[in-house]
């Protein structure tokens, strides 16, 4: 009997989790192994973090184990990655565990990080500096809400890429509904600011939607990029040197890939992998893809891009394992494995991960 | 694509006035450009853009700022010192690039 060959994802979030399950149902059990790997058993419902601040949600309806969405035939292995050793086709964990394997897909996503900013993490964090990215972000800021009373509320993106781009304006304007809905909208003072030329992403949407700003009295702030953030006077400070001070703060820190990207030579200065955006074929490398927010593709961060993106990626996948396989033929020319991913637009794609349940 | 006279040259440039063609880019040509925005070239500026130039060819995009500052090790303040308020547009438009492509 032939060795078992093994597929390892890294990351059971969205994108892995869709990964694993998509190809263990083309890939025989008898000679396939599927794994994927993830520091917990935590599967959050990412979309939902975006309610919990006004008590739409509560934070334990968008937590699930991540075991409940694997298919069957799927192994979970729990624990931190250390680093991928692409030499060695394996996988070292920080438990010193060794996974060894034949095809390696990346899928760990992207983090929000607030250590990249100076003075984000300082005593105002969590206190009047609140980020919504993640479960605790978002409970927290839930909490100051009810006990905010009035005041400059500032709602800030570091850098681009972020995950769900279009999210930080829906909290912008989830929070007008809020405070009017509370009866203190004449008491706060609401700001967005963005790196970008403009609030939407897309100047078309910036020129056709302002209007949605200035009928909520929202001021915006644009083309303003962070140097740090003033803890003592609760200010944002531009590298151009303007100010805007905040009585309240929900930040977007700056968005990265996770670390072990970096540590095994795979990532860019974000520690997103740079791949072939038709393939996710890792560039220099022949048995690794990265998949979902985790890659460098020039599309948004989002589970509905991730989606779409594995629809294509299962068959490309496949393509390119019995191309591996077949002896080559040099009257054939170049491969070109598998179809290519749709390029799709992304306009309004990112809405579809905030639909209500 | 309308075509622009920057001096003598015509080049090919897009609706903002971006070069579309690479190869119509020379350093002249990008010391034009910068005039026309009101930066004088120095030592400095010609070593973020010959960077962009260097980095596009490599990556196929032109490199934000926090690229240029991690890869080149130009901080982030320096750049909005030299090419200031709209630093990743403006080096851009000298180098002769498209915008970096900043939310999609």
């Amino acid at each position: 009997m032939a060795e078992m060959r093994r597929l390892l994802v890294l990351g059971g979030g969205t994108a892995g989790t869709m990964v694993a399950n998509k190809l263990r149902l083309r890939l025989g059990r008898r000679q396939w192994q599927i794994t994927v790997v993830d520091q917990d058993d935590v599967h959050v419902y990412q979309p939902g973090f975006l309610f919990i601040p006004f008590g739409t949600y509560r934070p334990d309806e968008v937590v699930k184990p991540r075991r409940r969405f694997l298919r069957r035939g799927v192994d979970l292995v729990l624990g931190e990655i250390d680093r991928v050793e692409p030499a060695d086709n394996a996988v070292l964990l920080g438990d010193g565990r060794r996974l060894a394997y034949d095809y390696l897909v990346i899928a760990t996503g992207t983090t929000p990080r607030p250590d990249q900013t100076p003075g984000m993490l300082g005593p105002q964090w969590r206190r009047s500096i609140f980020d919504f990215y993640t479960l605790e972000g978002a409970t927290a800021l839930a909490e100051a809400l009810r006990r905010f009373d009035g005041g400059r509320f500032v709602v800030h993106i570091v850098d681009t890429p972020i995950k769900c781009p279009v999210a930080p304006l829906e909290l912008a304007f989830l929070a007008e509904a809020y405070f009017r809905g509370r009866g203190m909208r004449d008491r706060v003072e609401l700001v967005y600011t963005t790196p970008l030329p403009g609030a939407f992403t897309k100047p078309i949407c910036s020129a056709e939607l302002g209007w949605m700003l200035d009928q909520r009295k929202i001021a915006l702030e644009a083309d303003f990029m962070v140097e740090r953030i003033d803890d003592e006077s609760k200010t944002l400070v531009s590298y151009d040197e303007r100010e805007i001070p905040f009585d309240l703060l929900v930040t977007v820190p700056l968005n990265m890939g996770a670390d072990f990207v970096a540590r095994s030579g795979l990532g860019d200065e974000l520690n997103y992998v740079p791949v072939d955006k038709h393939t996710f074929l890792a560039k220099g490398h022949d048995n690794i893809f990265a998949i979902g927010d985790a890659s460098n593709i020039p599309t948004s961060k989002a589970g509905s891009v991730a989606h779409f993106s594995v629809e294509v990626f299962a068959d490309n996948l496949l393509e390119h394992i019995a191309a591996a396989a077949r002896p080559p033929d040099p009257a054939a020319g170049p491969h070109v494995h598998g179809r290519q991913a749709p390029a799709r637009r992304r306009e309004g794609v990112g809405h579809a991960c905030h639909r209500h349940r | 694509m309308p075509v622009t006279a920057i001096g003598e040259t015509q080049v090919h440039v897009d609706a903002e006035g971006f070069l579309t063609d690479y190869d119509e880019w020379d350093e002249q040509l990008g010391g034009e450009l910068a005039a026309q925005i009101g930066i004088e070239m120095t030592p400095a500026h010609w070593r973020v853009v010959r960077f962009l130039r260097t980095g596009y060819v490599e990556q196929g995009e032109t490199a934000t700022l926090r690229r240029v500052s991690m890869q080149a090790g130009i901080p982030v303040k320096d750049l909005f010192t030299l090419f200031p308020k709209k630093p990743a547009k403006k080096m851009a438009y000298v180098a002769g690039l498209p915008k970096p492509r900043g939310c999609v």
